[in-house]
């Protein structure tokens, strides 16, 4: 009876150790190069990083914004209206960007940009030997590539979501007052009114946390392209690249319901 | 008894089922250059990475003094390997950094020197290593040779005691092949490093090697001189070593050692006892001077050139020559005796300074507004079939020899 049932349960049981590992080694990477965020020598690094990671992600962000806010008016006005409620599309279109969809679609755009670019350049890295070559320097590897990444992932992520926020409702503005004819002035005021501190907080919390797992996915994955399993070299870094950017989604889609849940 | 700064005491690793290395024993001595040679795959990179951690041996220990390098406390890893210089295969220079910034990034994040201190060494090593030039080019603007020297000067850059070599010379044509070993041996001598070879390049790594370790199935089979490598009697001489060892030696294109020894033995065996040859032995003089001053692959050049010039000068009247180290050929007349060589050698001098010393030049394209200076001597010993060995009458050809050509600020004397 034992015997029959082995082959269900055992490859149950190896997926669960192999997730385990994982997600073991994931956290004590996380740990480790978290720590060493406060060693020396790393300011110009963290300063080198949030340039690429925030500045540098700031045009797709506004321009995502501008859409996302712009979308959200177009929609937002024409069920509105259908119960009088015109007038409430600024705290509609403000909430629902700095609740959700600004922390979201930054997280979801960063990865796409930086997120991609990080998983392929530190498993390029690896493969070509440069990350051994550090070893061999005395370089920490984790200091030197991992940490600055996110660190100034933490930094980048809330200012490019307040971005977003401050573009998206500029957005709705552009929309339902301007195209649509709603009144300029109920819409800054239910802007002003709707939202409190405590979703502005909520939403950089979001931030840091979609930071976090960001930065730490993609460099996991780049980091430990060698240990791909059935492809090498380029193919490595390709399918590292593919599975930081697939898994860093997941993982924003799964963190925001949890963290939301959290804060309710 | 000489005390071995790096030890391998039964080290055994393996990956999956698979035993690459099978209890090694080894010993690396201070200030030497110690060649590790052996078959694609015997596991020669894995030996040289479990020397600075990036592979951890299953069994057995690798002795850094009298201390297991792998049992180390933080303090004590960090002294050891602050010690350890390692030169990739495919060199892991980062793509994104200038050849400056590769070449300053170990002393930038892995020590305390101020900014100016950094600076003043690297443009030292870029002085050196004729790179200051390139300074702001990144890795992917220079070509292999270039791309490799600045490994080489970011793996010296930390003045270090101990430098592992990977396979130093892959894709090289036989210039720069040359080139670079040649570059090894002199900064190994300059600075006085350990410098532990992975290579390939066989006869030619010899010339620059104080000792050679064959790997063969995951255990050391050979520790020994160069020249007790010749003499060494192994199946791994006939699969390994003979299937590199071209007829023709790389550079030149005349014998290489061994075979020059094969055809000595032949033709000699034809003549009858008593009867007498003459061996005649020639060095570039000042070779590493000359290296240090018109560059490694400049002085390689001069090799190749005047190789080729003694091969045809004493083939013409039917002796046969190889390179018989670093910058010196052998030649064997077997059918002249010494007066009769003397003449031969008093035509070839004057050959030499009349046309042979402007065909070297223009071969190792040397502009003629250039000032060096480098001599040919040459030494002949007389010797009977069967009396002594060739080593033996090679040796007393350098006690006889006498400068026969001499180039001076770009003029011959």
């Amino acid at each position: 009876m034992e015997r029959n049932q082995l082959p269900l349960i055992s490859p149950l049981g190896r997926a669960m150790i192999t997730l385990t590992n994982h997600l073991g080694g994931l956290f004590i990477f996380l740990v480790k190069s978290f720590l060493m965020i406060f060693q020396p020598r790393q300011f110009p690094l963290i300063i080198e990083q949030v340039y690429f990671i925030g500045a540098r992600s700031s045009m797709i962000v506004v321009l995502v914004g501008l859409f996302t806010g712009m979308v959200l008016g177009l929609q937002l006005f024409h069920t509105l209206v259908k119960f009088g409620s015109a007038g409430v599309l600024g705290s509609a279109v403000a909430l629902s960007l700095v609740r959700e969809l600004g922390p979201v679609l930054t997280a979801i755009m960063v990865t796409a940009r930086a997120g991609s670019a990080m998983a392929a350049e530190i498993g390029s890295q690896r493969i070509s030997e440069q990350i051994d070559a550090l070893v061999t320097m005395r370089i920490d590897p984790l200091r030197y590539l991992v940490s600055p990444r996110i660190a100034a992932s933490m930094i980048s992520f809330p200012l490019l979501t307040a971005l977003f926020d401050i573009i998206g409702i500029i957005g709705g503005y552009i929309t339902g007052v301007v195209l649509l004819g709603v009144n300029s002035g109920a819409y800054f005021y239910r802007v002003r009114s709707s939202v409190e501190m405590e979703d502005i907080t909520g939403g950089f919390v979001k931030a840091v946390v979609f930071a976090v797992i960001v930065s730490t996915v993609c460099c996991f994955q780049g980091y430990f392209t060698h240990m791909q399993k059935n492809s090498y070299g380029a193919k490595a870094v390709g399918l590292s690249t593919t599975t930081a950017v697939v898994l860093s989604c997941v993982l924003i889609l799964v963190g925001d319901y949890v963290v939301t849940s959290l804060l309710m | 008894m000489k005390k071995p700064l790096i030890e391998f005491k039964g080290v055994m690793k393996r990956f999956n089922n698979h035993t690459v290395l099978d209890r090694v024993d080894l010993e690396i001595y201070e200030g030497e250059v110690a060649t590790i040679i052996g078959k694609s795959g015997s596991g020669k990179s894995v030996l040289l990475k479990h020397m600075v951690g990036l592979l951890q041996p299953d069994e057995g220990s690798i002795l850094f003094g009298d201390q297991p390098i792998h049992q180390m406390g933080k303090k004590e890893w960090s002294r050891y390997i602050s010690q350890v210089s390692y030169m990739f295969q495919n060199n892991a220079l980062f793509d994104s950094m200038t050849v400056l910034e590769n070449i300053a990034l170990p002393l930038r994040q892995a020590t305390n020197l101020d900014r100016k201190a950094i600076e003043e060494r690297v443009r030292m090593r870029l002085e050196q290593m004729e790179l200051d030039e390139v300074e702001m080019k990144y890795p992917s603007e220079l070509s292999g040779g270039m791309q490799k020297r600045v490994a080489l000067s970011r793996a010296l850059v930390t003045d270090p005691k101990i430098v592992l070599f990977d396979e130093p010379t892959t894709g090289q044509d036989m210039i720069r092949r040359n080139a670079i070993l040649s570059m090894i041996a002199e900064y190994q001598r300059r600075f006085g490093f350990t410098a532990i070879l992975v290579s390939h390049d066989l006869p030619d790594v010899f010339f620059i090697s104080s000792r050679i370790l064959a790997l063969s199935e995951g255990k050391i089979i050979f520790q020994g001189t160069p020249e007790a490598f010749e003499e060494f009697q192994h199946p791994f001489q006939d699969e390994f070593v003979e299937s590199l060892e071209e007829f023709q030696e790389h550079l030149t294109g005349i014998y290489s050692k061994r075979h020059f020894k094969v055809r000595y033995q032949n033709i000699l065996s034809r003549k009858r006892p008593q009867e007498s040859f003459v061996v005649g032995l020639f060095t570039l003089e000042n070779f590493e001077g000359l290296c240090e001053y018109l560059g490694h692959t400049t002085g390689q050049k001069v090799l190749e050139a005047l190789g080729k010039y003694i091969n045809k000068h004493f083939g013409a009247v039917g002796g046969f020559s190889a390179r018989q180290s670093r910058s010196q050929f052998s030649v064997v007349l077997p059918f002249s005796d010494l007066p009769e060589a003397e003449q031969i050698l008093r035509d070839f001098s004057m050959d030499l300074q009349e046309e042979g010393l402007r065909i070297i030049q223009t071969e190792a394209r040397i502009h003629r507004e250039v000032c060096f200076e480098f001599a040919i001597l040459a030494g002949l010993a007389e010797s009977e079939f069967g009396a002594k060995e060739i080593d033996c009458i090679i040796d007393l050809a350098v006690k006889n020899q006498r400068v026969v050509a001499r180039v001076q600020c770009g003029e011959r004397r």
